[in-house]
């Protein structure tokens, strides 16, 4: 590590230093996580992997990254996103009980997927690659994409699963409109993993110049690990607001689950404080009995998909099983491996929440506190109604129990999904794989 | 590590055709099981062997198959739709065992440690396979695998890629038996006008780097670019191309005659090549 140059601002080194602090669980280095993570990739891609992994470590110690990102972050996506505490929401959760919400749906693009985009974004100007390509579900790491892509002068080609593209047409344009490309995935279940699949095959091919500016905490060693050092901003302020707000930690954290950047984000500054309880909802979609879902740790069984061993939705052969989630960047089949770590030491705790329950929890953030969250996040919200039995017996030294929600995005993007579910409007056709093309 | 207690089948194969009285590289056709049915397959296979196939590698259908272009997902999608299975590739290996070439199975990582690796390893032996081809399994993560590869007597056949460093050739080159399967170009399975150009580097590359057979795949699909890669590889490596006469075929029957007709062709092409001096 180099000594930081003369002359930096504080406020980078004190970026630096977080990213670089921690206890042993929060700073664990990749490839494994345990028996899950790892490298199971095509060799061409071995290269690109390391020279990532190269350049990230060495960004990672140098000041200058750490002060250009922190100041893109002020400057630009609007950090530090406050902490709200929401009574009235809080009442649905149990007597007593208080709930914060971490606004990362006030950044820029409106989630926290712009933390890692920039980060990678300021990486690729360092690797001297000048096009970048991305998945994306919901829309929102497209979306986040194609905003770094624009800022920082890159080309930007975003692959989308062509049934998420009509689910999520607003945000297509959104990118469009930002100077991407979209490029719909017609084939196989034609959703989020069909999308990666495709920009694997886009990468290899042209990873010369090309950046694959993964979305999330899966896929191959460096990614798991680099997604959520970029992510940790969220836990590192909410840790430090927390303190401010309540003199104390929280009782619990609480995040949605799907490839799960934002939940390892903000877990990861809790890690090592065992007293705070860490709960990952997973979308449940129609229920686990039913086997459309996208519980990986209630219907799933560890596998490889994507270049990295987790849990996984497959059949008994090992095929790839369809996901099912109302919201599109939940419905992803495999999990970051180093939640499969904390689920199988018992750091934390994942359940699934179902299509429904994430719908009501919509519904009552947006009436009781007049903000209408991503589908994505009223995963998390429901998860913390149904944790509200258990957190009053978590009351200690008579103080409330608390718990504290990332709400990783805003709704905007799914009012006419919300809609259409509540019955203010028409639902909107949606296109369905064919009868057994659910590969 | 160079393994020379276990036999090698496809290795012994390569060394045969590079030692006859008119020595040649060997033409590899891939094929995926399941396509255009589980049955279809086996007769495809032995077509291709007739028509003039050195080498057989059977592919297992996979949901997620992020080295393939388009004409093999279209094969591997419609296996699947059609119930294919994984322990169909072992009938269909031990189907076309006695067909006169030794049989790869080409799988993506997952199908195995969901079988379990070393069951895997013991079945396709019992079957009488010759080996894997892993194309998204590194030596690096494949320990499990090359200790199943050692007990039951299998070839490991790994890739290296124009964008390999001389380390990973050279630990690559010691994990893999058989031979080392050298990716023409950066890219997905297919069929392309040209082979790429640094396929040849590659292929000396890999031998310095200590490998005694290396095998080219990636875009060969016409006998002209099967001559070319004869010249200086051991083994030319074709998928696409002979899945394209399956697929466009309006029967079976006329589908086996199209992809006869290309073997034929591919194998004509093998046999004309003016070889390199090694």
């Amino acid at each position: 590590m180099s000594a930081p140059a003369p002359g930096r601002g504080q406020t980078g080194r004190k970026m630096r230093d977080a990213l670089l602090a921690g206890g042993p669980l929060a700073r664990h280095e990749g490839p494994y996580f345990g028996d899950f993570g790892g490298r199971f990739v095509p060799e061409a891609l071995i290269g690109a992997l390391d020279e990532l992994e190269t350049h990230y470590r060495k960004a990672l110690a140098d000041p200058a990254f750490s002060d250009e990102l922190e100041r893109l972050h002020r400057t630009y996506t609007g950090r530090p996103s406050p902490i709200t505490e929401v009574p009235r929401f809080a009442r649905h959760v149990g007597e007593g009980v208080r709930v914060f919400l971490k606004r990362e749906d006030l950044n820029h693009t409106g989630s926290h997927k712009i933390n890692n985009v920039l980060g990678q974004a300021l990486l690729v100007k360092r690797m001297g690659k000048h096009r970048v390509i991305a998945e994306t579900g919901a829309g929102q790491h497209g979306v986040a994409t194609a905003t770094a892509a624009a800022l920082l002068d890159l080309e930007c080609v975003v692959y989308m699963g062509e049934e998420d593209t009509q689910r999520q047409a607003l945000n297509v344009a959104r990118m469009e409109l930002l100077g991407a490309t979209v490029v719909p995935v017609t084939i196989g279940a034609r959703t989020l993993k069909d999308a990666i699949n495709e920009a694997l095959r886009d990468w290899v091919a042209n990873v010369e110049t090309t950046h694959y500016m993964l979305g999330t905490v899966t896929g191959p060693h460096p990614f798991p690990e680099m997604v959520r050092d970029f992510h940790r901003v969220i836990g590192d302020e909410a840790r430090a607001q927390m303190l401010d707000e309540t003199g104390a930690l929280p009782d619990a954290v609480v995040a949605c689950v799907g490839g799960g950047s934002n939940a390892m984000g903000i877990f990861n500054a809790f890690l090592d404080d065992p007293q705070v309880r860490l709960f990952g909802f997973e979308a449940g979609g129609e229920g686990i009995a039913s086997g459309r879902h996208s519980a990986r740790f209630s219907g799933g069984a560890p596998g490889v998909l994507h270049g990295a061993r987790s849990y996984l939705l497959q059949d008994e052969d090992g095929q790839t099983l369809p996901s099912h989630s109302v919201s599109a960047g939940l419905d992803y089949p495999s999990v970051g491996p180093e939640h499969a770590w904390l689920h199988e030491t018992g750091r934390a705790q994942y359940r699934p929440v179902t299509d429904d329950e994430a719908m009501q929890a919509f519904r009552l953030l947006c009436r009781t506190e007049g903000i209408i969250p991503a589908i994505e996040s009223a995963h998390a919200l429901a998860g913390a109604i149904k944790l509200g039995a258990e957190a009053a017996t978590w009351a200690q030294d008579g103080r409330e129990p608390v718990l504290l929600v990332n709400l990783s995005g805003r709704g905007d993007k799914d009012v006419a999904t919300a809609a259409a579910w509540f019955g203010l409007i028409e639902p909107e056709p949606v296109l369905k794989a064919d009868e057994g093309e659910q590969l | 590590m160079s393994v020379t207690d276990v036999r090698s089948a496809t290795g012994e194969k390569l060394a045969e055709l590079a030692a006859g009285p008119a020595p040649r590289a060997a033409l590899i056709g891939y094929l995926p099981v399941g396509f255009p049915s589980v049955p279809g397959s086996a007769r495809a296979v032995r077509t291709m062997v007739e028509a003039g196939v050195d080498i057989v590698e059977l592919g297992v259908p996979y949901t997620d198959p992020v080295m393939d272009g388009p004409v093999i997902q279209a094969a591997a999608n419609h296996a699947l739709a059609h119930g294919t299975r994984v322990p169909d590739t072992l009938r269909v290996a031990e189907q076309v065992a006695d067909a006169g070439a030794p049989v790869l199975v080409m799988t993506y990582w997952n199908l195995v440690l969901r079988y379990g690796v070393d069951a895997f390893a013991r079945d396709l032996a019992a079957a009488g396979g010759a080996g894997l081809i892993t194309p998204d399994l590194i030596p690096d993560e494949g320990g499990e695998w090359i200790a199943a590869a050692d007990a039951h007597g299998l070839d490991r056949v790994f890739l290296v890629a124009p964008s390999s460093t001389p380390e990973r050739l050279a630990s690559t080159v010691a994990a893999s038996r058989g031979f080392v399967y050298a990716a023409s170009t950066m890219g997905v399975t297919g069929e392309r006008a040209t082979v790429g150009e640094r396929a040849e580097q590659l292929v000396a590359d890999t031998r310095a780097a200590g490998a005694s057979r290396v095998c080219v795949g990636l875009g060969v699909s016409r006998p002209e670019q099967a001559a070319q890669v004869a010249g200086y590889a051991d083994g030319v490596i074709v998928g696409s191309a002979l899945v394209r006469p399956l697929l466009e075929a309006t029967d079976e029957s006329a589908g086996l005659d199209a992809l006869a007709a290309v073997v034929g062709g591919l194998a004509e092409g093998v046999r004309s090549a003016s070889r390199n001096p090694r």
